[in-house]
């Protein structure tokens, strides 16, 4: 439902690349007009210089550029939009604060350039991101999440027609990263301009992520919904680690005595640690590769409480030549099951057979 | 030691006009030329850097020297002046802040030169993204984040023209009001033998020079430091 097609216009079209000597990157993408798209890589895989080209930090980067309708870029045609026409919002992973300015004097910089639209509430956002307090502080004296918070509302304030956010949360300690994370999400549905973000964390993408291209050394691999790009088979090899299904239900009910809570999905039902959502919220969760075992028969005497019965679609080399990567149809949701080549055998497992699925953990998100 | 007398008075009303006059002007100009100094890429970079740093290692008769010649009525400058129906420079205050300009230039250059590359690409960046023209990038980002360059310039620039002498000696002559700065006066004093004279004067300037280089230092502001 995420995909380029979605709401007929694309919001973003481009082919951008450069070439250093041995270097080189491509990038050539077609976003949502809305929501969050995932620029996800092992580290050099080049998700840095696909922002900075898009943002016209890089004057070497030819191709064409276009975000909802203005051409940012045409190299064919000589048009090369400079980065202050660009209005973009750019939040970069060690965030640049102006340091003679205040707290406050920062979050203005863009605003005021924009001209001060009445369609940003600049007074929500700063309560939102809990920068009431810190107005007059000067920018030195904030901690990296504080300093992080200042340079989002900020980039927001600037009224951009498309945010790029480069690893926003990877300075930060965990219960800084978890608080931002937190905020990203609720910041997601009121969104109007695309979002891209780099990360190269599995968690982010999959509880941000609309969209997901995959990048491996300057070049797209893969792009995609996070369901349908996360449990592929052929994902580069230093992604193998985050391979796994990524499920969005429905909270169908909790079990207080337990401390549980039940997740309905196409293809069945999963029992979560008890969380704040109420019944009929949706959640996203993830279950990675690693946590999926298999098993002919359903299980009795089992301490996982999961049990999916699936079809094994295909089966692929993992990153390890002992083990493999299976991918199983679970009534329409897709997951991967990552196991040794030994038991694949011993199971006397194919394509086509019916079998069970027991997932050992649940990463919750969203 | 005896007070000033009024000639010494009118030396250092005169002398604190000119290095004054001859800051601004400096600042006006270096500002631009310190910027781009600090972020081209030209292959001409390096010898703009090496012109500007000349005064540094030229004694200051030869510019004097030069300058005399250029700015006199067979020089090129000096020809152009008379043409446009302008007085000729040598030997008036006109002449001397164009002298004392090239002489203190690379103290104003060098500071800003540093303060300007000190601030790096990515407040720059940000500001662009942040939709800061060019000229509004300089203006709101680099001068108010240079401005600590800006005061060591300031204050070089100014004390490093109270305090020259041989451009003064080669192009300004040593008219009283007009020409006649400090150092000419304290060197008339000495040549006259009137060590008195001359040791108020010298005291008048050492304090001067010690307090600027002071203020400078109490005005650099720590909290730079760390960003």
């Amino acid at each position: 439902m995420s995909d380029a097609q979605d709401g007929g216009a694309s919001g973003l079209d481009a082919a951008l690349g450069w070439n250093r000597g041995a270097l080189s990157i491509a990038l050539d993408v077609m976003l949502p007009a809305r929501g969050v798209t995932a620029l996800f890589g092992p580290s050099g895989a080049g998700k840095t210089s696909c922002l900075r080209m898009i943002a016209g930090l890089d004057r070497m980067a030819a191709g064409r550029l276009r975000v909802a309708d203005e051409i940012w870029q045409d190299s064919n045609r000589g048009v090369f939009l400079p980065p202050h026409r660009r209005r973009v919002g750019y939040v970069t992973q060690e965030p640049a604060l102006f340091a003679h300015l205040d707290v406050s004097g920062n979050l203005d910089f863009g605003h005021r350039r924009a001209g001060r639209p009445a369609s940003l509430d600049r007074e929500d956002l700063i309560d939102r991101f809990g920068l009431r307090d810190l107005l007059r502080r000067r920018v030195q004296s904030l901690s990296g999440g504080e300093r992080q918070r200042v340079a989002i509302v900020r980039a927001l304030l600037s009224q951009p027609s498309l945010l790029l956010f480069d690893e926003p949360l990877s300075a930060l300690d965990a219960p800084a990263r978890e608080d931002l994370l937190y905020l990203l999400e609720t910041l997601h549905a009121k969104l109007a301009a695309p979002l891209i973000y780099v990360s190269h964390s599995i968690d982010e993408v999959a509880r941000l992520a609309d969209h997901v291209v995959v990048l491996e050394a300057g070049r797209v691999v893969a792009q995609g919904s996070p369901q349908a790009t996360l449990t592929r088979l052929d994902l580069p090899p230093a992604l193998i680690e985050a391979a796994g299904a990524v499920i969005e239900g429905v909270v169908i009910g909790h079990d207080p005595d337990d401390h549980l809570t039940e997740l309905g999905f196409a293809g069945g039902a999963l029992l979560l640690p008890r969380n704040q959502a109420r019944v009929g919220d949706r959640l996203r969760c993830r279950v990675g590769a690693r946590d999926v075992v298999l098993a002919q028969e359903r299980q009795t005497g089992v301490s996982s409480l999961n049990q999916l019965q699936c079809r094994i679609i295909a089966v692929a080399d993992a990153d390890h030549p002992s083990q493999c990567l299976v991918q199983l149809d679970a009534g329409g949701t897709v997951l991967l099951a990552r196991i040794t080549r030994r038991s694949w055998r011993a199971l006397g497992l194919v394509p086509g057979l019916e079998i069970w699925a027991q997932v050992k953990a649940v990463a919750l998100g969203g | 030691m005896g007070g000033l007398s009024t000639e010494d008075l009118q030396a250092f009303g005169l002398t604190l006009r000119l290095a004054a006059t001859v800051t601004i002007f400096l600042l006006a100009l270096c500002a631009p030329l310190a910027w781009w100094l600090a972020r081209t890429r030209s292959a001409l970079q390096r010898l703009v850097a090496a012109v500007v740093a000349l005064p540094l290692v030229l004694p200051p008769t030869v510019l004097g020297f030069y300058l005399l010649l250029l700015l006199g009525p067979h020089g090129a400058v000096g020809r152009l002046t008379a043409a446009l129906g302008l007085a000729s420079l040598p030997f008036t205050f006109g002449g001397l802040v164009v002298g004392s300009m090239l002489y203190s230039l690379p103290f104003v250059v060098q500071p800003l030169h540093n303060a300007f590359e000190a601030i790096g690409e990515a407040p720059l960046e940000a500001a662009a993204c942040l939709r800061a023209s060019p000229l509004d990038r300089f203006c709101s980002v680099a001068l108010p984040m240079a401005a600590p360059g800006i005061v060591t310039a300031a204050v070089l620039g100014f004390v490093h023209t109270v305090g020259e002498f041989g451009v003064v000696l080669m192009i300004g002559g040593n008219i009283p009001g007009q020409t006649r700065v400090l150092s000419m006066s304290l060197y008339d004093h000495v040549e006259a033998g009137d060590y008195t004279q001359a040791h108020a004067l010298s005291l008048c300037l050492l304090v001067f020079s010690f307090a600027a280089l002071l203020v400078m230092s109490l005005l650099r502001p720590r909290r730079w430091a760390n960003v």
